[in-house]
């Protein structure tokens, strides 16, 4: 059992927890993720590690409710346990010092994006980011970024920082000028499709942490494999990390795709049963 | 027992157990051979002549001691019997269930030919469990601590025999499993209509009940390295296994529906996807499945997806009948359940539809050629012989190659060009000094019980190191 230690709600559907796992934390690199499971009967979920403390024997994860496990998930309070917690695994990602960096995060993306920015900084690198969210209420860790450089905040509706896309605070960049010496993005696959097209006419060496579904995460089923370069690899040791101007998108997204109907399910009955705060009832 | 059949009384016909009704048995996942009931054990006991030269032990990879336990259940002393068969295998419910008897000592028993052998795999089982719901099973008595440590890497038949025998010798033995259950194959893999998952936790709760520390969720090459390991244990068992799946290398393997069946059967076996929604993991299976394959995995696969209710499952193996490596009494069972069986038939294309599904796969006929190397007839393509099944979803059984995690993050670790590491014959000893490796990391995909064996005799190997060191 995976004692969570603390738990913070970041915003109405993304909390913070953080878990006792001294084997993990002992461990970690930035681009390491763990696969959770809560409880028996609960599926392999992947979560990126966001944070960690050898020290106290800690990892910290953010985890966004988006479907009954994570919805699960989230409901679990400080002092309750997940059942199991595996890892580091993954590979890490390479950090050197490039010269300016540019962290492009969508969403919960930006938690996972964090670490990654934290280990270039510390290696020398300038960081810039830019961070993207529907909305106001779902920005998250923009302090945090905010202490690693520059921080250029856009929402699709407005209400924070710069109305638009990602993309479109990209391009203001490389307009002014300003065109960083590598690219790394992480949130949903659309996005992370469209920073690669965008850095592509201008040779920007691009990374993407792709995020397809995973079962036991060790490189034993196959069932999060990708195409990067024509050829297949497996995120879960292979990656999450690859190179964004090889990798196909496209069958990315309609892989992710492949249980909706089930997971639609399986959040409307818990849902039901749960009289929860999704808005589904 | 009233009337109990005088021992040795070979000509009583052999009794190979009852089997749950093929129609009813595709509707769950519920154990398919039923086993022996007391009276039947006895009676199929009283059946073997209790050979002085033992040729069914010596058959036996792990030398059950097969004429002295069968004796002990005609006594119906069962629990002497399993006691019997622990000192020198601690796995009897699983063995008995999964081991390929008809090529082992059931091969090797003199009755064969003239009555057909002792059914010795079904008294196996019949023992074991017979034993351990009746609460008569004791873990084996263990040797005072040496004070030496040992690891061993994955918690799948062949680490768990390294650990259980070393144990035994007095060495403290840790083992680390990346999964959150242990067994390996026996959890993820074998489905439980061939091995209830009750088996696989008693017989791995013993190790526990005699000291082995398991560990779970713990990915030895990403969790820790090897070399880390080093520093704390004196000796490393890799038993890593094979399961890395084999692609068909064909276009269209990335469409939603295609599962290797490592993933096919961890959704269903280890995470019960079958339970959906009761269970948290979804499976997508559609109406009509088709498997790819000829070996046991294949079979696993077909009729572990025959019991998610699709309106068929139909095989494709590029031989014939006569060349599948499986079970013969597994393509019975599976031939029983309903799967169809396209004989001589390879998928060269899998099309999908606008969502990126699977929708057709492009097969074509193959003929027998010259034997190969392996001295089986190699299929060759018949020009113009293709044609099309529809098709939802689609699991490649085509065999699996060493996980290279570890081999990948170990330096000088040496292996062959399959990603198999290099053991000394005998020994199990690596490249590396303390290293040793066995079961499918060394092999490439075989069975349980090759697997157990070569923990048995690694197990020996590993304490002659052990106790040298002492002097």
């Amino acid at each position: 059992m995976y004692k969570i230690v603390e738990k913070t709600e970041l915003s109405e559907t993304i909390s913070q927890h953080v878990i006792y796992a001294p084997l993990i934390a002992a461990k970690a690199k930035a681009g390491h993720f763990v696969i959770l499971r809560s409880r028996e009967g609960g599926e392999r979920i992947p979560v990126t590690l966001v944070d960690w403390n050898p020290e106290r024997g800690t990892v910290t994860l953010i985890i966004q409710a988006i479907g009954k496990s994570t919805t699960e998930m989230n409901a679990l309070k400080q002092g309750d346990s997940f059942l199991d917690v595996a890892g580091p695994l993954g590979t890490p990602v390479e950090i050197k010092n490039w010269g300016t960096v540019l962290g492009v995060g969508g969403g919960v993306g930006i938690a996972e994006l964090y670490p990654i920015a934290r280990a270039y900084k510390e290696a020398g690198n300038k960081i810039v980011s830019i961070l993207g969210a529907r909305n106001k209420g779902l920005l998250i860790l923009e302090k945090e970024m905010a202490e690693l450089g520059e921080v250029i905040v856009t929402t699709d509706d407005g209400s924070a920082g710069r109305k638009g896309l990602v993309t479109d605070a990209m391009n203001d960049l490389y307009a002014a000028g300003r065109g960083p010496d590598a690219i790394f993005t992480i949130g949903p696959i659309p996005m992370m499709k469209f920073v690669a097209l965008a850095s592509l006419p201008h040779k920007t060496p691009t990374f993407a942490s792709l995020n397809p579904v995973m079962l036991d995460g060790t490189g034993m089923c196959g069932g999060c494999r990708v195409e990067i370069g024509g050829k297949p690899k497996f995120a879960c040791v292979d990656g999450p990390m690859f190179d964004a101007h090889q990798t196909n998108f496209d069958a990315l997204l309609k892989r992710t795709a492949a249980y909706r109907e089930q997971e639609k399910e399986s959040l409307e009955r818990y849902a039901r049963d749960h009289q929860c705060r999704i808005g589904l009832h | 027992m009233e009337n109990k059949p005088k021992k040795p009384t070979p000509s009583i016909k052999q009794n190979h157990g009852r089997h749950q009704d093929p129609i009813a048995r595709r509707n769950n996942f519920d154990e398919v051979a039923l086993g022996f009931g007391l009276e039947e054990a006895v009676t199929e006991a009283a059946r073997c002549l209790g050979c002085k030269t033992k040729p069914c032990e010596l058959a036996c990879p792990v030398n059950v001691k097969i004429p002295e336990f069968v004796d002990l259940v005609h006594k119906e002393d069962l629990g002497a019997a399993a006691s019997k068969i622990f000192e020198t295998s601690l796995f009897p419910a699983i063995c008995g269930r999964v081991c390929p008897q008809e090529t082992y000592c059931e091969n090797a028993c003199v009755l064969k030919e003239k009555f057909g052998p002792v059914s010795i795999g079904r008294l196996e089982r019949f023992t074991a469990d017979y034993a351990r719901k009746n609460g008569l099973v004791t873990p084996p008595p263990c040797a005072p601590d040496t004070g030496k440590r040992v690891a061993c890497v994955g918690s799948g038949p062949t680490s768990l025999a390294v650990a259980a025998e070393l144990r035994k010798l007095g060495h403290a033995v840790t083992v680390f499993e990346a999964l959150h259950e242990f067994g390996g194959v026996l959890s993820y893999g074998i489905p439980t209509f061939r091995l209830p998952r009750e088996v696989v936790r008693f017989e791995v709760d013993m190790l526990r009940r005699m000291g082995v520390r398991l560990l779970k969720n713990v990915m030895v090459g990403k969790s820790i390295t090897v070399e880390e390991l080093k520093k704390d244990f004196d000796v490393v068992y890799i038993g890593s296994g094979a399961g890395l799946p084999a692609p068909m290398h064909t276009p269209g393997e990335d469409l939603v529906g295609v599962y290797s069946s490592n993933e096919f059967l961890t959704r269903v076996n280890l995470m019960g996807a079958h339970n959906f929604p009761e269970s948290d993991t979804p499976y997508y299976i559609g109406k009509k499945v088709i498997v790819v394959g000829g070996g046991n995995t294949a079979m696993d696969s077909a009729r572990c997806a025959m019991r998610l209710k699709p309106d068929s499952v139909t095989l494709l193996y590029r031989r014939t009948r006569a060349e599948m490596p499986a079970r013969v009494e597994e393509v019975e069972n599976a031939m029983e359940e309903g799967i169809k069986f396209e004989f001589l038939t390879a998928p060269v294309e899998l099309v999908g539809d606008e969502r990126g599904r699977l929708r057709r796969v492009k097969c074509i006929r193959m003929e027998l050629g010259a034997p190969d190397a392996s001295g089986r007839r190699k299929p060759v393509p018949q020009g113009g012989s293709d044609f099309f099944i529809e098709a939802d979803s689609l699991v490649v059984a085509i065999g699996s190659s060493p996980n290279p995690v570890i081999q990948q993050s170990t330096p000088g670790l040496a292996t062959n060009k399959w990603g198999g590491i290099i053991v000394e014959e005998g020994t199990a000893r690596t490249s590396l000094d303390g290293i040793y490796a066995g079961g499918d990391v060394v092999r490439g995909g075989a069975t349980v019980l090759l697997a157990m064996k070569d923990g048995k005799s690694a197990a020996k190997a590993i304490h002659e190191k052990l106790s040298a060191k002492e002097n």
